[in-house]
């Protein structure tokens, strides 16, 4: 009945005129640098959170969260269509959606990404809803050691689960750790790695490294390859409705998709991505059932899971930054620079002191679902006359936003000259094969883990053993070993790079 | 024999970045675990960037790993063009007050940019590329300076005085 309370008071808070109009603003941007490849949610949010200064901390939060799920919407369009990923995690649904779409189905394979995401969507909002107030609970009985276990632990996941080498993954995780640390010392007043610059002392702002790192970075990197060749079907889609038969195939899999996705979001390192992948290989692994189109030929279930997977992943990550304050991937980073920027404390305490911001963010992912259901399958000629639009016209929109938004910030040209050498510094991450994701999550964390590692060894006089001795630090610990361990094995290892490589 | 390229140079980056952050962390205070300087933390962090960067370096000389193949050519005109209009925006936003620059505003700022970011491209054509410009400014005026009422100079400064 609680649970009913709550989600009253958030649905209240979320049908306000002024937060449905941000939500809906939100939706349109997530859907719009959805479809459009070469730009993504982080970056996007990135660009928009100065921008969201003057707004009210739900508004601006519940608009935030929209571009994020509403990318994982608008990027089956472009996978389908184009057979580009409009997004990383719509990559598996190119396999059979463009197929579909060459086949003349465009219609039904855009309605099963949809409808599929609009219930892995709703179940995720639920089980966000149903498990923060627990996990919660949980978080108030962490101490210094066992918070600095924890984000050992999901940092540990976050390169565990992602593709690529897992060295060098720890090695950007510690780079930005280090970054992080750029600033005043709250302890001693010294200011680190300052040279003197006053800019500094307050440390490199999250937003110039995001934008620099993702936006500028991804920019010179995709101009510096000749620009795909895109097909686009424009004239076939008609039809939306998927047949009988199709239901009978997409509903298993939509199940599936959801369960695997909610589950796997909430994973560090996990999200949406991951999701999408793990439910492609599932559906693949099932038999097909008589007369069904086999995968990789327009199977419409290869449409349905991922994309139910991709979008149940979205929501659900935010079960960890909502809960404990610790960001699973690189979007949910960006929405704890966000609750910062506007005086909110990620963690346990945001659902005690902030209950309309804590259920009113959790009741507008519904409605923004909702929204995003209409957005894309009535209005779908809309989207996909956006991409006819060249890549030519849209990366000096995206350089003008980033820039303009990293100033506004602070107001200071010195951002500026930072983004630009972020730029060049996430242009030699594309060079050298290094993900930029978790170097973004220890930029994020450095502070807080330095803050919670000196605690905790202030409170057991220096005796590193405390982190060993407390049995739920010791839980958190021994899990990033397993984790670490199991990735390591010769024989999981080649699985691991297997998944990630798709036929 | 360098069998991995990739590796081979993010494994010296990695252990530059270290080895500078260790060594700037041994100009603080370091302290002991039980009070900790703040250079104690950085230091710790630096040495295991080192340490993990050297590993990098000397296993890309044994063998051949998945992402690690060769670096391929630097694309020095996306680079310049993109990173060389986002500081021509600054310079023109808000001018350069320590070399006597005055600020010629936000929409100048954009015409600049555009042009400039543009050039990064395959394809420049003037006329398409101005009319982008003063649609990026209609826009950027409306949305940033009307509707979100974000603080920048929007005019040069001869006009607003």
């Amino acid at each position: 009945m609680e649970l009913l309370n709550n989600l009253a008071l958030g649905f209240g808070v979320a049908f306000t005129p002024i937060n449905l109009m941000y939500c809906f603003i939100g939706c349109i941007l997530g859907t719009l640098i959805g479809v459009l490849p070469g730009i993504g949610p982080v970056a996007t949010i990135a660009m928009l959170l100065p921008a969201t200064y003057a707004l009210p901390p739900v508004s601006a939060l519940i608009m935030l969260a929209g571009i994020y799920y509403g990318a994982q919407y608008g990027g089956s369009t472009t996978a389908i269509l184009v057979n580009l990923p409009g997004e990383s995690s719509s990559v598996v649904t190119t396999i059979d959606g463009y197929q579909m779409a060459r086949k003349g189905r465009a219609g039904p394979a855009l309605a099963a990404a949809g409808l599929g995401s609009f219930f892995a969507g709703t179940v995720g909002t639920l089980i966000l809803a149903a498990f923060a107030p627990p996990l919660t609970e949980l978080a108030f009985k962490f101490g210094p050691a066992e918070y600095f276990s924890l984000m050992v632990l999901g940092l540990v996941g976050a390169v565990v689960l992602a593709s690529g080498s897992l060295l060098k993954a720890v090695s950007m995780i510690i780079l930005g750790l280090l970054l992080g640390l750029i600033g005043t010392d709250v302890n001693s007043g010294v200011a680190r790695y300052s040279f003197d610059i006053p800019e500094l002392t307050d440390g490199i702002g999250f937003v110039v490294v995001a934008m620099g790192v993702f936006g500028y970075g991804e920019i010179i990197s995709n101009l510096s390859r000749p620009e795909d060749e895109r097909e686009v079907f424009t004239a076939k889609v008609e039809g939306l409705f998927p047949t009988k038969e199709d239901f009978k195939n997409m509903l298993p899999a939509v199940m599936r998709g959801t369960a695997l996705g909610s589950l796997l979001g909430v994973l560090p390192g996990g999200g949406a991505l991951l999701a999408a992948f793990a439910a492609y290989t599932i559906e693949k692994k099932t038999k097909l059932r008589p007369g069904e189109v086999p995968f990789g030929q327009g199977n419409i279930r290869g449409v349905a899971a991922p994309e139910s997977a991709n979008n149940a992943g979205a929501q659900t990550s935010f079960i960890p930054l909502l809960t404990l304050g610790i960001p699973p991937n690189a979007v949910m980073a960006l929405m704890v620079g966000a609750m910062t920027i506007h005086n909110i404390q990620p963690g346990p305490q945001v659902m005690t002191s902030n209950p309309q911001l804590f259920w009113g963010l959790i009741a507008s992912m519904w409605i923004g679902n909702l929204m995003l259901v209409i957005l894309n399958l009535p209005l779908i000629g809309m989207w996909i006359k956006l991409l006819t639009v060249p890549y030519r016209f849209l990366f000096p929109a995206i350089v003008l936003f980033c820039a303009i938004g990293v100033y506004s910030t602070n107001n200071n040209t010195f951002d500026i000259w930072m983004v630009a050498a972020f730029g060049l510094v996430g242009y030699v991450f594309v060079k050298l094969g290094v993900e930029p994701a978790p170097l973004l999550l220890g930029f994020i964390l450095g502070p807080m883990m330095e803050e919670n590692l000196r605690r905790a060894l202030l409170l057991s006089r220096g005796d590193w053993f405390v982190f060993a001795t407390r049995p739920l630090s010791a839980s958190l610990l021994g899990a990033a070993l397993v984790l670490l361990v199991i990735v390591l094995l010769p024989s999981i290892r080649s699985k691991r790079a297997e998944a990630f490589v798709e036929d | 024999m360098i069998k991995s390229q990739k590796d081979f140079f993010s494994g010296l980056m990695f252990t530059a970045i270290g080895g500078a952050f260790a060594w700037g962390a041994t100009s603080y205070s370091v302290g002991t675990a039980a009070r900790m300087g703040p250079g104690y933390f950085p230091l710790l962090l630096g040495i295991l960037l080192v340490a993990l960067g050297c590993f990098t370096t000397i296993y890309s000389l044994i063998e051949h790993t998945e992402d690690g193949e060769k670096i391929g050519d630097f694309a020095w005109r996306p680079v310049v063009y993109i990173l060389g209009a986002n500081v021509a925006f600054g310079i023109l936003l808000a001018g350069l007050p320590r070399f006597g620059l005055p600020p010629m505003g936000l929409i100048a700022g954009i015409y600049a940019l555009t042009v400039i970011a543009s050039k990064a491209g395959d394809v420049f054509k003037l006329k398409e590329v101005l009319m982008l410009a003063t649609f990026l400014a209609v826009l950027s005026y409306l949305a940033f300076i009307k509707l979100l009422n974000l603080q920048m100079p929007v005019w040069p400064f001869f006009i607003t005085g």
